[in-house]
């Protein structure tokens, strides 16, 4: 599918250096079309996206309260249907407004099928903030709430998403565009309740120079850390670079010593991820070669 | 069309006839009957709107505000915890100038379980920017609710509307009352802000501080200019269907040398004890305040005042002796009653009146 030239994330935002999250959002954005709202609870978009009277955005951006991207996002859906129109609503979140504050609200509007997208773009902490530990930061990593590490796991948000049985689910990530372009253009497709969750390495936030976003991305696909997959009506199916990763990948320790955040991280820490991933891996592939 | 019913029932048949496109709401007692009424309307096309069953209060006024955003009618309703739990979200469809109307059954907050009717609630919600009038008959319950859309979507408004009634001693009680022929009284919703993919743009971005300051005057300015906006609309109401409103209600005031204040059920209940003060002798009169925000100009010079507070303010005192001392200027017997549902009758009352001091506080059942 060709990516088409339109941007509707103009130049000069004021993101960090190598941010995902912006990159994330312009192929979102490419994927949805001109007819579209964005609604976005606090994160870094809402910095990114500029300061009053000025705006990076092309398209109409609604702003809302932490806990109630996805319940603005039900209540804008259902206005424009009444309406008879056809406007896409697209809830863009980072973690911290999704796996904790904004959770509650994403389940009630996933339970009640109202026609939205809801995008997570997963820096894994409060980066807005200034990196603080969040519900989807992942084991071991350091946070300036975590400044040994963060002894839990990360919360399995896919899983949670899953059982509200949304029409479309999928993951993607920042280092894989055109993945996530097609992935996003088959969610709205679709009339329903659809959620992306998109890795996003924050170079700041990770600790790592900001020309490796790509690059990270790429580890985090390449190692089974993060697997590009769909789920399309309830079927699983991986996708992209992870087809590969579900058969050889490299190790974990690859991943997480290029980032600062993982500094300090023990030889058992380590081999506990890469048991973890490799359960993880086999999981899903059960998952796919199953009937249901 | 002359009904029978509930408080509540008047404010869903009111809701019904003004048509909004959403309803978004989350049950909590003892407002669950206007939910309840609107949900069976929708179901049997009665009306004709998008009802979302949210799965809280925070998210019942975040549903409004995305629809809202688009330049729909919009409603909810609520009561106590269910009103506090929105707070942040009343700050944010006030600060975004959405004219969401909601109606707030007024009860106890906890710790401990209480349903009973109380004022704290709306009273403490009194600074985010909604307007709020407080009912005390099905029927003004039916009309004011109807009234508040027009209110509310005026272009020198554009801020949201809360009706307060007091629970079960209003939204419970089986009353007579009036519908009316909605046909063209409210005009079509035009939110000059509403969403315009043809027109992108970013709407409560990041604000530095001048501009906030001025979207904050612009908020008063729209409060401000809702007091003709209420007299205006609540005329055109009279002139249409009979019924006349005002800012307050008075009871035999021309001549009273003490009046009674208070807000709601009470503001109703007192005009009983004014008549039977008066043929004790004293020259008394009442003022049921009914726009609590913006809040009324009131002239008390010369005049003895009780104001009766269902609510507190821990550490300072009963809201509305508060907000009269601050606006009018008066030292008033500050009488603290009906917390929690406790009855208060027009004889105790009428009491409050005989034992007032100037400046004095009494909590009705508490003080000797």
């Amino acid at each position: 599918m060709a990516i088409p030239d339109e941007e509707y994330i103009l130049k000069t935002t004021s993101a960090c250096a190598g941010c995902p999250s912006s990159l994330i959002l312009r192929y979102v954005t490419k994927a949805a079309g001109p007819d579209t709202v964005l609604v976005i609870p606090a994160c870094c978009t809402s910095v990114i996206q500029g300061v009053y009277p000025t705006t990076a955005m092309n398209i109409p951006v609604y702003n809302v309260a932490f806990a109630s991207a996805a319940a603005v996002g039900s209540g804008m859906s259902e206005a424009f249907r009444a309406c008879g129109k056809k406007t896409n609503v697209i809830c863009y979140a980072g973690d911290g407004g999704t796996v904790d504050i904004g959770i509650q609200a994403l389940s009630g509007a996933l339970e009640r099928g109202n026609d939205f997208l809801y995008v997570c773009y997963d820096n894994e902490a409060y980066s807005n903030t200034g990196m603080q530990r969040s519900g989807a930061t992942p084991f071991a990593a350091r946070t300036t709430t975590t400044p040994a590490g963060k002894q839990d796991l990360k919360k399995d948000l896919d899983a949670i998403v899953a059982a509200h049985n949304p029409v479309y689910q999928a993951t993607a990530c920042a280092a894989y565009p055109v993945d996530l372009y097609n992935k996003v253009v088959k969610a709205l497709s679709m009339p329903g309740p659809k959620f992306m969750h998109v890795l996003a390495p924050c170079p700041p936030g990770w600790r790592f120079p900001s020309e490796e976003t790509i690059e990270m991305g790429k580890l985090a696909v390449k190692s089974g850390m993060w697997v590009l997959w769909e789920r399309d009506h309830g079927k699983l199916a991986i996708t992209g670079a992870s087809k590969a990763a579900m058969v050889k990948r490299i190790p974990v320790a690859d991943y997480l010593t290029r980032q600062g955040r993982f500094k300090g991280i023990t030889e058992e820490q380590i081999a506990e991820i890469q048991a973890a991933i490799d359960r993880s891996i086999g999981c899903l592939q059960k998952e796919v070669e199953s009937e249901c | 069309m002359l009904m029978i019913g509930t408080g509540n029932k008047a404010v869903a048949l009111a809701v019904r006839d003004a048509k909004p496109v959403v309803v978004a709401a989350y049950p909590i007692t003892p407002q669950t009957e206007i939910v309840e009424e609107i949900a069976n309307y929708v179901t049997d096309g009665s009306m004709d709107a998008r009802y979302i069953p949210v799965e809280s209060e925070h998210s019942s006024m975040a549903a409004c505000i995305g629809a809202a955003a688009t330049g729909v009618r919009t409603f909810t309703a609520t009561s106590s915890h269910g009103l506090v739990y929105m707070c942040e979200m009343l700050h944010m469809s006030a600060g975004a100038r959405l004219p969401i109307v909601m109606a707030n059954a007024n009860r106890a907050l906890g710790p401990g379980w209480n349903i009973g009717a109380e004022q704290s609630d709306s009273l403490s919600m009194r600074d985010t920017g909604w307007l709020q009038c407080y009912v005390s008959t099905a029927q003004e319950a039916y009309d004011t609710a109807f009234m508040a859309f027009r209110i509310a979507e005026h272009e020198s408004v554009l801020l949201p509307v809360m009706i307060n009634l007091d629970g079960f001693l209003l939204t419970h009680i089986t009353q007579p009352f009036e519908t009316v022929d909605p046909e063209g009284f409210l005009p079509p919703t035009n939110t000059p802000h509403a969403i315009d993919i043809n027109h992108p743009g970013g709407y409560g971005t990041l604000t530095k501080g001048t501009e906030h300051f001025r979207f904050r005057w612009d908020i008063e300015r729209g409060m401000r200019d809702s007091v003709a906006v209420i007299q205006e609309v609540e005329e055109a109401f009279a002139g249409r269907y009979g019924r006349r409103y005002d800012m307050v209600e008075e009871y035999r005031c021309e001549d009273a040398e003490v009046v009674i204040i208070a807000m709601g059920t009470l503001g109703k209940e007192m005009e009983v004890a004014v008549d039977i003060l008066r043929e004790e002798g004293v020259r008394a009169g009442s003022i049921r305040i009914r726009w609590f925000r913006p809040f009324p100009a009131i002239d008390l010079a010369g005049r003895e005042v009780v104001v009766i507070d269902r609510d507190y303010s821990f550490g300072f005192g009963g809201v509305l002796a508060n907000e009269l001392r601050a606006k009018c200027g008066c030292r008033p017997f500050s009488v603290i009653a009906g917390l929690g549902g406790q009855e208060v009758t027009y004889d105790d009352i009428a009491s409050f009146v005989r034992i007032r001091t100037e400046g004095g506080e009494h909590w009705f059942g508490v003080d000797a």
